[in-house]
Order: structure tokens, then sequence, then C-alpha cells
């Protein structure tokens, strides 16, 4: 993978500014769900190989979650966008 | 043929002519009593316990690559049993008592070399943690000693014990952990089950898992369908991607994993050490390299290399704890893929489906697990219940709320 990413807000920054979260499809679910709603959220993954989207934060820059879109076998970075303007709420 | 020091002098005197390839390369056969998918040190230790201690002999191998082609050819060779928690500790206590005896029960050299791995610690709170994991040991009947800073500096001169932040004020010793030639397991384990009549199918991989009636009936590969009764998973980093030809989705993430060994020094390392105060760990291997890795890079991945900047941490954690590295020149560096589970424990365990069986989440700690895995494993498979050592290592701890959370890091893969 690429030693950089660009943050959309500060820009092209290295990897080690960033703190990785992991896979950004599980949705948080409601509170009172199931829990064996709970469990597939907390503890399953679909871990594909080939283009995925993680949560990423800018720790060491503006603080920003993010979600980078790359490919985890070849390490390609396609996209980095700032989450919360991905799920369409506030800046 | 049976190794001994006159097969050698004989091959010597002849030539070494008369050597014979270890094991065979059958073409499959329509169906098995079981299906191992994954020729890696666990699925061939697998392989070689279900023959020789569970009796079921009509088995194959099948592995995409070659023979040892994945994490096991592919890791830093330590082998130890300093757990903390009772659902690990008798577990890998069982594995190392399995590495002692596993030349004379393989007849082949695995290159066990018990130095014994001394695990710095830094400042009072660490110290009373490894105390705390000392202890833990010794009740699992498993010794345990704690070395103060000045018996550490006249065994380890070369450490930097009077850094700045992280000063070395001790270590704790387990003496009978140490290294194995890492090949030599998977290539032992191959031959011993070659011997007992299992087929070991290289260069096949596998593309799907056929299903009737929601029961496993066999696997589909690149050289064909391959019928059996029972179908094991050990599949090291690929385990989520050949769960999911059988509908399971696990509690797994793909992570990269570096290691670096350098070029062949004197004997200088005489110990496996472990650095508290970050996750590097070193040794030096027989032909005198020095073997040494550290954390994770961080984010998922499938690919066998990884990142510059992990490899850059790595020599300044390495150096920050033995300034002399410095002056050692890296020759080589591999990336290994880690099923990296959400507690940082594995999974030995039968799954939702009747006939199908899985052996993942071995994180980085997989290569001194390979004999204790492979045992429990098949045991699992032969009886249907779980090895007595092995039954805190099912895969619906997480879900009953009882994960083996020996970092305490929660459920973050790339944090174990």
């Amino acid at each position: 993978m690429a030693s950089l990413i660009s943050c959309p807000h500060c820009g092209t920054r290295p990897k080690e500014e960033f703190s990785i979260r992991g896979d950004a499809a599980p949705v948080r679910p409601a509170p009172l769900a199931a829990d064996e709603v709970w469990h597939d959220y907390v503890h399953l993954r679909a871990n594909p190989r080939g283009r995925i989207r993680e949560h990423w934060q800018h720790v060491a820059g503006c603080r920003r979650w993010l979600v980078v879109e790359r490919d985890n076998f070849t390490h390609e970075v396609f996209a980095v966008l700032d989450a919360a303007a991905e799920r369409g709420g506030a800046q | 043929m049976r190794y001994s020091a006159l097969s050698i002098f004989k091959q010597a005197l002849a030539g070494n002519l008369g050597w014979k390839p270890v094991w065979r390369e059958p073409e499959p056969k329509p169906h098995y009593d079981v299906v191992i998918v994954g020729g890696g040190g666990h699925g061939l230790a697998t392989a070689y316990y279900l023959a020789r201690e569970f009796g079921i002999r009509n088995v194959a191998v099948v592995e995409k690559g070659y023979l040892g082609s994945g994490n096991v050819g592919r890791n830093t060779t330590i082998v130890r049993s300093n757990y903390m928690l009772p659902g690990n500790e008798p577990f890998y206590e069982f594995s190392l008592k399995l590495w002692e005896g596993l030349e004379r029960e393989l007849n082949y050299n695995v290159m066990l070399s018990q130095r014994g791995i001394i695990s710095l610690y830094h400042n009072d709170g660490q110290r009373d943690h490894y105390t705390r994991r000392g202890n833990a040991m010794m009740m699992e009947g498993v010794a345990a000693e704690q070395l103060d800073r000045e018996t550490l500096k006249k065994m380890l001169p070369f450490l930097n014990f009077d850094h700045a932040r992280f000063p070395i004020i001790g270590g704790l010793l387990q003496r009978r952990a140490g290294t194995a030639r890492h090949d030599a397991v998977a290539w032992g384990f191959a031959r011993g089950a070659d011997r007992l009549g299992v087929d070991l199918i290289q260069n096949c991989e596998v593309t799907g898992i056929r299903r009737e009636n929601g029961v496993v009936t066999g696997v589909e590969t690149t050289k064909g369908f391959i019928g059996c009764n029972r179908l094991a998973l050990a599949a090291a980093g690929n385990s989520s991607r050949v769960g999911e030809m059988a509908g399971l989705k696990l509690p797994l993430e793909s992570h990269v994993l570096q290691a670096f060994v350098t070029e062949g020094l004197k004997p200088c390392i005489d110990h496996v050490i472990t650095y508290g105060a970050g996750h590097f760990y070193i040794s030096q291997s027989d032909k005198g390299g020095l073997v040494f890795g550290a954390e994770i890079d961080g984010y998922s991945s499938y690919a066998q290399r990884g990142n510059l900047a992990t490899a850059e941490h790595v020599m300044e954690e390495g150096v920050t704890m033995i300034p002399g590295l410095s002056r050692v020149r890296v020759l080589r560096a591999w990336g290994g893929v880690m099923d990296m589970s959400m507690d940082g424990s594995p999974i030995i365990d039968r799954t939702s489906i009747e006939n199908l069986y899985l052996n993942c989440g071995w994180c980085y700690g997989g290569f001194k697990a390979t004999p204790a895995s492979g045992f429990c494993f098949a045991h699992l498979i032969a009886k249907g219940e779980s090895h007595h050592v092995a039954r805190a290592l099912r895969l619906d701890r997480f879900e009953r709320g009882f994960p083996i959370d020996e970092a305490g890091a929660g459920t973050q893969p790339n944090l174990h």
C-alpha cells in the first residue's frame, strides 16, 4: 500500500498519522436489537479479498473519521472520503 | 527410508545418489473419509495425527500452492508456552510438550532449540504484569523465572538498559521455549503423514464446497471434484474465503505481518528476546542471521507483502533495544497473511454444518501451536468432541461471551 493517504481535509499525509478501525460495512444496530444482531455486528466480518471500505481516523491531523476505499490485495487506494459527509450527515 | 547416522554415512559413501523423494505426488481419489483444505503446518499435522493417533488413514490434504508455501514458511520460528489465560496456557503447554518429542516421533530433524525466551519489561506496572503471567504459568505447572536487571546485564550485555524512556528493569524467562526449523516442521509432518497413507495433493486450489441437503459432500478443486465424509478447513489467512464457500461468516480479518532476517553473524544472541516497550522480538538462526519482527501492519490485507513504513518502525524498535543492530544489514523481508480473530486467540471447532470442521484464527501465533493444533483438530474430527486442552477455543465463545483476550484489546483484530 502506498505510504501516503490523501486526507480530504489535510491533503496528502504519511500513513502513520492515521489510526485504522477496520471494515466500514457493519452498521451499528439499535440498542435493543436481538443478541444475534449484535453478535454479527461486533464479531463477524465478511473479510473479502479485493476492493474494501475501511474506517480510518486522522488522529495526528484533523481527527476526522474517514472512509478509505482500497484493494487489500494490490494495496491500491481508490478514494478517501469524510465518513460523515459520506453518510450524508453534517460536516 | 528411516533417517539415522548410519543412513547418512551410507549415503555419503554412495555419493548421496540414493536419497528418495520423501512423499508421493498422487492424483486425487474420488472420495476420502477426511479432506483437509490447507497444506501448511496445521493441515499437515492434522493429517499426520488423524492417521497416527486416531487410525483414520483415508485422508487427503489439498494445497493451492506447494506444501508449506504459506505461513509455516513465513514466520519467525519461535515456540513457547508463556501465556496467561486459562483457555490458552494448557493448550500451548501441550504443544510445547509435543515439540519436545517431535524429532523422535517423526524421525525428522526439526532443529528444536530450547534456548529460552526472555520478555523484557521497563516499568513497575509491566513488572507486575509479567509477575502475574509467570504465576499463571506456574499454576499450570509451567516453569517461569523472573530475572532482575543485574542478572540480565550479565546475560545480555548488548541491550540498551539505560534508555531514557524505556530503561530495562527486568525480564520473564521461560527456559524451555526456543525456536525450530520452520520448513522442517512442514516437511517432517508431510513425510510422516505420507508414510501413513495420506494423499498430499499440491497445486490444487479449492474453488467451491459442494453441499447436498445441507450436508457437505466434497470440494470442487482445480483438479476436479473430491468427495469426502468430513471436510476440515485449515486455510489460515484465507479461512474467510474458504468458509464463505460453505456460507460461513467468521470472526476473522486478514492482516499482513512482516518479518526480517539479517546477514549471517557469529553467534551473538543466545535467546529469543521480546521487547515489552513495543512489540519487537528477535532471535538468531542456526545459520547466523538475526530473525526479527514486530506488530502487524495494522490494515486488512491479503497481499504477502507489507508497507515500508512498518519496516522502518520495526528497525527503530530493534535499534532502540539493541543499538548494535544499526550496523547490521537486513537481507530479506517477508509478509504473511494472518487470520486475526476478534479476541486474538485461535478457533478449533465444528461448524453449524455437521461434517464441516474449522481450524483458524491463529493470528500471528500459529507456528508454536502446530503440533497441538494438529493433534486437537484431529481429535475433534475423529471423536466428534473437543480435546480437553482445546475446549476453550470453540467458535461460539464470542456469542456466549467467553472470549480469550490475552492482550485485553477487545474485539479489534488489528490490536491483538
